[in-house]
């Protein structure tokens, strides 16, 4: 059906363009041989073929355009036929001669252009009649085609300041009146557009008639283009004029471009200064009109404005740009009470972006425009339009962007109730875009104050919210989440002890609500930014200790004892235990004893209730091993029990190697290079020999249990302890032990039972070489290899 | 056979001169057998002056019984062919009954004529006016010749001259108003008025105004109409919506009018209508006529 519409089209078009074709041929003929008669005649039935009602107006236009090329020529032979002394207004007569009405305004508006080029009378009162009698034409369609060539053909013509007919001031007013009423006109047919033709073809013909728009734009254009249409002028007649056929076309498709065509055809400044006008007639659209996207547009233009010349600021504040858009925002969004949540965002989202543009020193109005969303907000509850969501988003992220600064966000105390209405999901994303903001930007946020409000922002974050169900969350992304908020978490800092102990327990008030899932992610940062302080405090020697109403290491250590308590109930043993090494360590340097000890003990029961799986034993013990070895700050007393213990922990390992190596590391905590106090030769003999034990045991086992001896890794690394603290200088370590234990290892490895293992025999050469190497090097540790042989 | 040939040739010719004929005015006039010829324009009141030259065929004698001119104003009713009623009659003798042997001519002058009505060829009427010359004579028929011209009488403007303005309807229907701007037009004169649309339910498709002369002849039960459209002008191409106001304006010019004539010797009157006619998509067709005085403007250039 469809497709056979538009072929009996393209022949309707076909058969008009032939009869005007034709009937052209003839008024070329009469022009020619200078017959006026005739060629009036051929043209007038030329011009009936545009009385067509069959054609779209894309193919209508197409007609017309033939016919308008015609009468050009017919318009130069008018032009001529004056000069040969034939009256211009008998022939604005004989033109009128015509029966028919569409022909005869096609060629009473060519004879008008003629008329008033040859101003033979004022070019105002031609104009007058010729929009006066184009009013014969009452189908849409034609008569915005013939409104439209009228005003082509006049718009060279009208008075205005500086043209060839320019007149007094009353003679511009008149072309003004002109083009206001052609416009006022031709809306008026174009909104009557859409009740011609069946229901059914409602949307078909929606759609042509947004074809033909420009046609009625077209007219604000020519208006804009008039240099007499000063900002007075607008601002008394034109705008007035134009808003009320805007306002009472009460069309919607009308309304919307019209807004936007005012909006875009004249200048910025003018805007600004009828910017109430403009703005009231917006709460007196239809509610259906789109004008959420018009006033972004204005709004997006003066914002462009104000950025393009720093001068014309005064302007705004001087006519209360803001206010007014504020409050006309706000009558739109009452007046229009079918406007969508996302509508009313998108308003506010303009108009948020306008003020940091144009006052971006003003954040009470930044705070105004939030509050009023929240208001709006509130009336609806959560958001479930993603597309509002999306564009709360962007209305958030407006102010981040423009300042760059969370800390002046932050200021805005809208900005977190305006954050509450998004779903969960979206407060993510928007708790992201904010610390992706601080990060990006190395912002300080220096107050607990603002690190408490800044959670605030992102406790999306932080903490389940309160009645979200919980959805399935991705792992990378919740990964992802947990580690922004670490690294913004080691971001905060303020140079100020007290403060920044403040920040840090402001956090962890936050945090501590994470639940389990998280906090194994935010607290390391925060201990470790906590330990940062207590360095820092370490530094400033001249903190004095135990004052109470400074901060004190003291202070801070209890609460990373907190902190790390509550790693226990996640329970994440394993990263507590690191954690309290950590802090142990931070004692130490801190030459707190008491402290370290006491997070020792804290790991040490850790490591005896919760680790019990026996690979996680083996680094743990290995850590508390390194860690112990390290600290200095024990007593003897101290430093013997926690040693004894882990001892203890090696010998009670699983495995046979894990057993060994966990010994011989032991060895280390008796012998610490720059502690001469710490120098217990003997009880590394102890440990090492014990190493060995374990080492012969593991053998042992292997054989039993699998007919073959195994490696000799554990060997050569024993050999290598008792290389180590005999070039330390251990009096227990002697040359023939040494020399027993390579012995050993060679017999081991020449033994039959034993199963090849070329890495372990690589190394043992790696270490025999390491011992002509020591021997070659001269010096006192050659000296003291020069007996070993090997 | 010379003789012969004399018997059925007019014993003379005879010719109607007119003494301003050079600078008279000429207009057409359509004859019976259907060319036209131009003859000369009078008006009510003027002179007629003239000579009638009569010359008897070479070397013959012309034996009458007088000759004389008649100015004649003549009405025929085309029902009633034949048959003229002069409403205007007069004479001039011209010769008393003798012999003509040679050229003659008569001057002749009708002084200041009453001619009230002006020369029409309607549909079922005519009125013209004539000059003839008639030789009677004994026993062969009278030599008669005509000269046919042309009255038109000029009026001053009408010192009343009230527009028409009515309100017309159909009750939740179509309502309009329309105002011509003057109810009595000269023939070069232009029709300016407005129609506003007050209420519109039906799908108007286009409307135009048209001008009807409506010609009455004879009267009582033989009374005959006849009415012509003389111009079909359109108005309006497309469907006004309420409160449209659409412009009229019609040049008289370009149509074939004569002024309004009422009830010429009661014989005949002719009307002038305009006639205002919408047409709905259904092509239904809805007018009001109103009668215009039509008159001929006398130009005082």
């Amino acid at each position: 059906m469809m497709v056979a519409g538009a072929e009996d089209e393209e022949k309707w078009l076909a058969a008009g363009i032939a009869g005007l074709q034709q009937n052209a041929f003839y008024m070329h003929r009469a022009l020619d041989s200078n017959n006026l008669r005739d060629a009036l005649k051929y043209s007038a039935q030329m011009l009936s073929e545009l009385r067509t009602s069959k054609l779209s107006p894309h193919k209508y236009y197409e007609l017309y355009m033939r016919a308008f090329d015609e009468l050009r020529k017919l318009e130069m032979f008018f032009k001529e036929e004056t000069r040969r002394g034939c009256s211009v207004i008998e022939l604005y007569e004989l033109v009128q001669h015509a029966g028919n009405i569409l022909p005869r305004s096609y060629l009473l508006c060519t004879v008008g252009s003629v008329y008033i080029k040859s101003e033979e009378a004022p070019a105002k009162d031609v104009l007058k009649d010729l929009v006066e009698m184009c009013r014969g034409i009452q189908h849409p369609l034609r008569g915005l085609f013939l409104r439209s060539y009228l005003s082509q053909v006049s718009r060279d013509k009208l008075p205005d300041i500086g043209s060839e007919y320019e007149g007094d001031a009353d003679a511009l007013m008149d072309s003004v009146e002109f083009v206001l009423q052609n416009f006022t006109e031709m809306n008026k047919l174009w909104v009557r557009m859409q009740h011609q033709g069946s229901v059914r073809e409602k949307e078909k013909r929606e759609k042509e008639r947004n074809e033909l728009r420009d046609l009625v734009g077209k007219n604000l254009h020519v208006l804009s283009q008039l240099e007499g249409v000063d900002l007075d002028m607008y601002r008394d007649i034109v705008l007035p004029r134009i808003l009320e056929q805007v306002v009472n076309c009460k069309d919607e498709l009308a309304q919307y471009y019209l807004m936007d065509c005012i909006i875009q055809v004249f200048p910025d400044e003018y805007h600004l200064q009828t910017l109430e006008t403009l703005l009231d007639a917006c709460p007196q659209l239809q509610p259906s009109v789109d004008i959420k996207t018009v006033l972004s547009r204005l709004m997006e233009r003066l914002s462009s404005y104000a950025a393009s010349s720093p001068g014309v600021l005064p302007e705004f504040l001087q006519v209360e740009a803001f206010s007014k858009l504020n409050n006309s925002i706000g009558k739109v969004i009452e007046a229009q009470v079918e406007m969508s949540i996302l509508g009313a965002v998108i308003l506010y989202s303009s108009l948020l972006k306008f003020t940091l543009h144009v006052h971006p020193d003003r954040l009470d109005y930044a705070d105004q425009v939030l509050g009023a969303c929240v208001k709006k907000l509130s009336s609806k509850g959560k958001i479930d339009d993603s597309r509002a969501t999306k564009e709360i988003v962007a209305l958030l992220s407006a102010p981040l962007e423009k300042y760059n600064d969370i800390v002046t966000t932050l200021k805005l105390s809208n900005y977190p109730r305006v954050m509450e209405y998004l779903d969960s999901e979206t407060n993510k994303v928007m708790a992201t875009v904010i610390i992706q903001s601080v990060t990006k930007n190395n912002t300080n946020v220096s107050s607990a104050e603002k690190v408490g409000a800044l959670f605030e922002l992102i406790k999306g974050l932080i903490k389940d919210l309160d009645g979200s169900p919980h959805e399935e969350v991705d792992e990378d992304d919740f990964i992802e989440e947990q580690n922004s908020v670490a690294r913004l978490i080691q971001m905060l800092h303020n140079d100020v002890p007290e403060e920044m102990f403040k920040i840090i327990s402001t956090v962890w008030q936050h945090i501590v609500t994470g639940g389990a899932k998280r906090l194994s992610f935010t607290v390391p940062a925060l201990v470790f930014s906590s330990l940062k302080l207590i360095r820092q405090l370490q530094s400033q020697e001249e903190n004095p200790f135990g004052d109470d109403t400074s901060i004190s290491p003291k202070k801070i250590f209890q609460l990373l004892n907190q902190i790390i308590e509550a790693l226990l109930t996640v329970p994440a043993p394993e990263l507590a235990l690191r954690l309290y090494l950590q802090c142990a360590e931070a004692g130490n340097d801190c030459d707190l004893e008491p402290v370290a000890y006491e997070f020792f003990t804290q790991a040490y029961i850790l490591y005896e209730e919760e680790i019990s799986d026996s690979k996680a034993q083996v680094t743990t013990l290995h850590l508390i091993i390194g860690t112990l070895q390290r600290m200095h700050v024990f007593g003897v007393e101290n430093r013997d029990t926690l040693t004894h213990k882990a001892t203890g922990y090696s010998a009670k390992l699983l495995k046979k190697p894990d057993q060994c190596r966990a010994v011989y590391a032991c060895s280390h905590l008796f012998w610490v290079d720059d502690q001469d106090n710490l120098k217990d030769g003997e009880r590394v003999l102890i440990c090492l020999k014990r190493a060995l034990r374990i080492a012969n045991a593991a053998q042992q086992m292997s054989n039993a249990t699998r007919g073959s001896t195994g490696s000799v890794t554990l060997f050569v690394e024993i050999l290598n302890k008792y290389l180590y603290f005999f070039e330390k200088g251990n009096p227990q370590i002697t040359v023939a032990a040494i020399q027993s234990l390579i012995e050993l290892i060679k017999t081991e490895m020449q033994s039959d039972s034993t199963t090849p293992d070329p890495a372990a025999e690589a190394f043992f050469a790696c270490t025999l070489r390491y011992i002509q190497f020591q021997k070659q090097k001269g010096g006192a540790i050659a000296e003291k290899y020069e007996r070993v042989k090997a | 056979m010379n003789f012969l040939i004399g018997a059925f040739k007019p014993p003379c010719t005879v010719s109607i001169t007119l003494a301003d004929a050079r600078n008279r005015k000429q207009v057409p006039l359509k004859k019976d057998n259907g060319q036209t010829i131009m003859v000369p324009l009078f008006q009510s009141q003027e002179s007629i002056v003239g000579e009638v030259v009569i010359e008897p065929t070479q070397g013959k004698k012309l034996e009458h019984n007088g000759f004389k001119i008649e100015l004649l104003g003549q009405i025929e009713l085309f029902f009633d062919r034949g048959n003229f009623y002069d409403f205007t009659s007069l004479v001039r003798e011209l010769e008393v009954p003798g012999e003509l042997y040679d050229r003659k001519t008569y001057p002749f002058e009708f002084s200041t004529v009453e001619m009230p009505y002006e020369s029409y060829n309607g549909v079922n009427v005519r009125l013209r006016y004539i000059l003839k010359v008639t030789i009677s004579r004994n026993i062969v028929s009278n030599i008669v010749e005509h000269q046919d011209f042309v009255v038109r009488n000029y009026t001053p403007p009408p010192p009343i001259n009230n527009s028409i303005k009515m309100e017309v309807g159909i009750e939740d229907c179509l309502h309009i108003e329309f105002e011509y701007s003057k109810s009595k037009y000269h023939l070069k004169d232009v029709i300016i008025g407005k129609i506003y649309f007050l209420l519109v339910r039906i799908k108007i498709k286009n409307m135009e105004l048209e001008i009807r002369r409506r010609e009455s002849t004879g009267s009582g039960p033989n009374t005959y109409v006849e009415t012509e459209t003389l111009a079909k002008y359109e108005l309006m191409d497309g469907t006004p919506v309420r409160g449209e106001s659409i412009p009229i304006r019609l040049f008289l010019s370009p149509y074939e009018l004569t002024p309004t004539y009422r009830n010429i010797n009661n014989k005949f009157s002719v009307k002038y209508y305009l006639n205002l006619v919408l047409v709905d998509e259904e092509d239904r067709r809805y007018f009001k006529q109103q009668e215009i005085t039509v008159y001929r403007l006398l130009e005082t250039s």
